[in-house]
């Protein structure tokens, strides 16, 4: 540190000289320059004097000094100098009058503008030379001169003595011009010289600044003779700090070496997830909406496969999902490479960051393109169409005759298509009908299983932080809610895939009215498909709803009134013994159910039966409420994968068809240009626009869908030092 | 109905999210890459089965136009 200090000052200093050396030279320089032309221009004067006293004879005022005839003729005399063009006009006005026109000002333009040597600007000058009789006038003049920052210099009065002046003047001027020039040069040298080494200097000192910040964190312990911290380490690093400690020890080379001591506390320690470059992206979109409470369920590991594998039931196109896992494997491959060149573009760099996550959203987009056999807009027919077309009417081999819609109870083969939806579907009219049934059914499904899986970590959650309560009074019925209600619609779906056929299809049943009526506990038997699916099915539906209704309320009281008695009960025990031995007791119970939902109640021997309540009813509305509304939320995976499949087909039908369609002359040209509009518009609608948009409504689902299930999200980040980070802060800052 | 489709994807998925896990490599990153195993396996399997479900039973059949039949039919496509 010292060191960098005395390097600084001694360049400071250095520098200062040279510049102040550079700034007198300059004056010297400008000195001689306007001589130089002063004594070019007065030349001239006194030439022309010479000459209109030949041509004529010139009587008057302007009389020449020069002593040709003796005798009648007034001894001038006269100053030289140069003043700034801009001030010329007035400083005349001002000589006229205070002189009473006793003065005589020639004046003459300096072409070349100079330069100023403190502020380095070039400026207009003119020579002007006045000519006067007398003392008293004399001082005037050079009042005045003074006054307009005019500099006079002294002229010699015969030609002679001017013209040897000139030529001194001149070869000073080029000794001084090569002075200048060697000290530009040095100074240059010196200044690329600290160039070199100012990155480092910078991030040196940005460095030992975060030291000294962190180190006045310290508390100084008078007593001992040191300094002490208070922090917050991760258990897994104890053994490395320790082994840091004692290298430090040993670099620094003390004799006394640095303690560490791990203490007991009441405070909520900071969350740290130990991440790697993989998991890295997962964990900060999972951030991005809370930080996990200290030690609680993280959702992250969860989401790596679940966020693109939903982002990809919404985009589910094989051909966008390749373009789109190529893009994120070239990124991940040329990682290193493309790390090293820190661009500040921040859409580079958050697509950057996000690299692996564009990598999986596009393998899983492949899987569910595949699955809903669909790459840009076409469909594959691998292992044969399951549908047939019927046998022609009449013996026509060329037509048919009309529009015809395939009878499943003829024209199907009566076996599924093996991997994903039938490629006959793509050229049916009446495609969006059937994919609209099958894609509805398919988000619920899945949106039921990760709820039913976040009400599922609700309980590690309990477990881990041991609140038996809770798992009886918030998991159980939150479990037996989801399940009666939803649980059951799900196992409807999966049982009218299997029991109806086409033969009943007039009758098969609407599962949704089914729903309803479930609800309004009523059986019609008029129209059949509202008939019952299976013998018994109304008793077990009234079961279901009752059971649900009964969870509400399960939900809503037990928890309060549990913890009522249980503060009755801790206050009756306490008013029977004598109150210091019970106070050791009670505190070892209360630390471990310190962080949980106890804290919002109680406070120092307050039990508020109030807000306890109020937070359970509102814990419990939202949490009813909520299944219903998010398993609807969970649809737009169907409104977003019709909206993409919509999309692709209308750029295949509106755009390249008209390509491949065009007539053999002028096709090649004309598919060239079109492929090169159906590209453009692929990417930049469906894969840029859809992908943000499918990825936006992805993190939705899970921020509020899932997480809302289990999630506290309340803690705060485990920032440790790090020379890192802060040299990537300060560069942000100065940018 | 045939049943190898079922099999074969069934057996598939089962070893990808149930035999699989048992093999990775201890390492630290041991159990993120089972959970990502598992995970995937039943996310993939559910939809699989789902598309494969709603297929085998068909309420209403597709509808097509005249020329697309014709294809159909001299087994063009």
């Amino acid at each position: 540190m010292i060191d960098m200090e005395a390097k600084f000052e001694k360049l400071e200093n250095e520098l200062k000289e040279v510049n102040t050396n550079a700034e007198a030279l300059k004056k010297t320089f400008l000195e001689l320059t306007e001589l130089k032309h002063i004594l070019s221009k007065t030349q001239i004067f006194f030439d022309e004097q010479e000459q209109s006293l030949e041509t004529e004879s010139y009587q008057g005022l302007l009389v020449p000094y020069e002593i040709r005839a003796s005798g009648g003729i007034l001894q001038l005399s006269f100053v030289a100098g140069v003043i700034l063009r801009e001030r010329l006009p007035l400083f005349e006005r001002m000589l006229w009058r205070v002189c009473r026109g006793n003065v005589f000002l020639r004046q003459s333009e300096i072409d070349v503008p100079l330069e100023d040597y403190v502020t380095g600007e070039k400026s207009n000058k003119c020579v002007f030379i006045i000519f006067f009789q007398g003392e008293q006038l004399k001082t005037r003049v050079k009042k005045i001169c003074e006054g307009f920052r005019a500099t006079l210099y002294p002229c010699p009065e015969t030609a002679a003595e001017r013209r040897e002046m000139s030529i001194g003047v001149m070869s000073r001027l080029e000794d001084l011009n090569k002075v200048l020039e060697q000290t530009k040069d040095h100074r240059y040298r010196v200044l690329v010289n600290a160039a070199k080494d100012i990155k480092l200097w910078i991030s040196k000192v940005q460095k030992i600044k975060a030291i000294y910040h962190t180190l006045n964190l310290f508390d100084l312990d008078v007593t001992q003779k040191c300094l002490i911290a208070e922090c917050w380490c991760a258990v897994s690093d104890l053994d490395r700090i320790q082994l840091a400690l004692r290298r430090g020890t040993e670099r620094s080379g003390s004799t006394v070496p640095s303690i560490l001591n791990r203490m007991n506390t009441q405070e909520t320690p900071p969350t740290y997830h130990n991440t790697n470059k993989f998991t890295r992206g997962f964990q900060n979109i999972v951030d991005a909406y809370g930080v996990a409470d200290y030690r609680e369920v993280n959702p992250a590991p969860y989401t790596i496969i679940t966020f693109p594998f939903l982002f990809a039931v919404m985009f589910g196109d094989a051909g966008h999902g390749l373009l789109m896992a190529l893009f994120g494997l070239w990124m991940v491959v040329k990682e290193k490479t493309l790390s090293a060149k820190k661009s500040d573009n921040e859409i580079w760099n958050t697509f950057f960051n996000g690299r692996y996550i564009i990598l999986l959203m596009g393998t899983f987009s492949i899987y569910t393109g595949v699955i809903y056999n669909d790459a840009f807009a076409k469909s594959y027919n691998i292992f044969g169409s399951s549908w047939s077309a019927p046998p022609k009417e009449d013996k026509d081999p060329n037509l048919y005759p009309e529009h015809i819609q395939l009878n499943p109870l003829e024209h199907f083969s009566n076996s599924s298509y093996p991997f994903g939806i039938d490629p006959v579907w793509q050229v049916a009219s009446n495609k969006i009908l059937f994919l609209n049934s099958y894609k509805m059914k398919v988000s619920v499904i899945l949106g039921v299983s990760q709820m039913l899986f976040g009400v599922l970590l609700s309980f590690l959650n309990h477990r881990y932080f041991r609140q038996p309560l809770n798992i009886v009074c918030e998991f159980l019925p939150q479990l037996i809610f989801l399940l009666a209600i939803f649980g059951y619609l799900v196992v409807l779906i999966f049982v009218k895939w299997v029991t109806f056929d086409a033969s009943q299809s007039s009758c098969a049943s609407s599962l949704l009215i089914m729903l309803i009526n479930m609800f309004l506990m009523t059986y019609p038997k008029d129209p059949c498909y509202l008939k019952e699916m299976y013998n018994g099915q109304r008793y077990i539906q009234t079961g279901l709803v009752i059971i649900a209704v009964v969870c509400i309320p399960w939900m809503l009281l037990t928890k309060p009134f549990v913890q009522l008695y249980q503060w009755k009960q801790k206050l009756h025990k306490m008013t029977q013994h004598s109150p210091i031995e019970e106070n050791a007791g009670e505190i070892e119970d209360r630390v471990n159910q310190h962080h949980s939902g106890t804290s919002h109640g109680e406070s120092d021997g307050e039990f508020d039966f109030g807000n306890v309540f109020i937070h359970q009813a509102i814990h419990t509305i939202e949490y009813c409420l909520g299944s219903i509304s998010h398993t609807a939320s969970y649809l737009r995976l169907w409104a977003l994968s019709l909206a993409h499949a919509q999309l692709s087909e209308v750029l295949w039908t509106m755009v390249m068809r008209i390509g491949i369609n065009a007539s053999l002359q002028y096709g090649f040209l004309m598919m060239y240009f079109i492929f090169a509009a159906w590209a453009v518009l692929t990417i930049g609608v469906l894969l840029i626009m859809e992908g943000l948009s499918a990825f936006l409504h992805a993190l939705r689902l899970h921020w509020v869908e899932f997480q809302s299930k289990f999630y506290g999200g309340g803690g705060y980040m485990f920032v440790p030092f790090s020379f890192k980070a802060i040299l990537e802060s300060a560069e942000k800052e100065d940018i | 109905m045939s049943a190898v489709p079922l099999i074969v994807v069934t057996s598939l998925w089962g070893i990808v999210g149930v035999i699989v896990p048992w093999f990775v490599p201890k390492g630290e990153n041991r159990g993120v890459i089972q959970v990502m195993l598992v995970t995937t396996a039943v996310c993939c399997y559910i939809f699989w089965l789902c598309t494969y479900m709603m297929q085998m039973n068909p309420l209403f059949g597709p509808q097509i136009e005249n020329k697309t039949l014709t294809l159909i039919w001299s087994n063009k496509w």
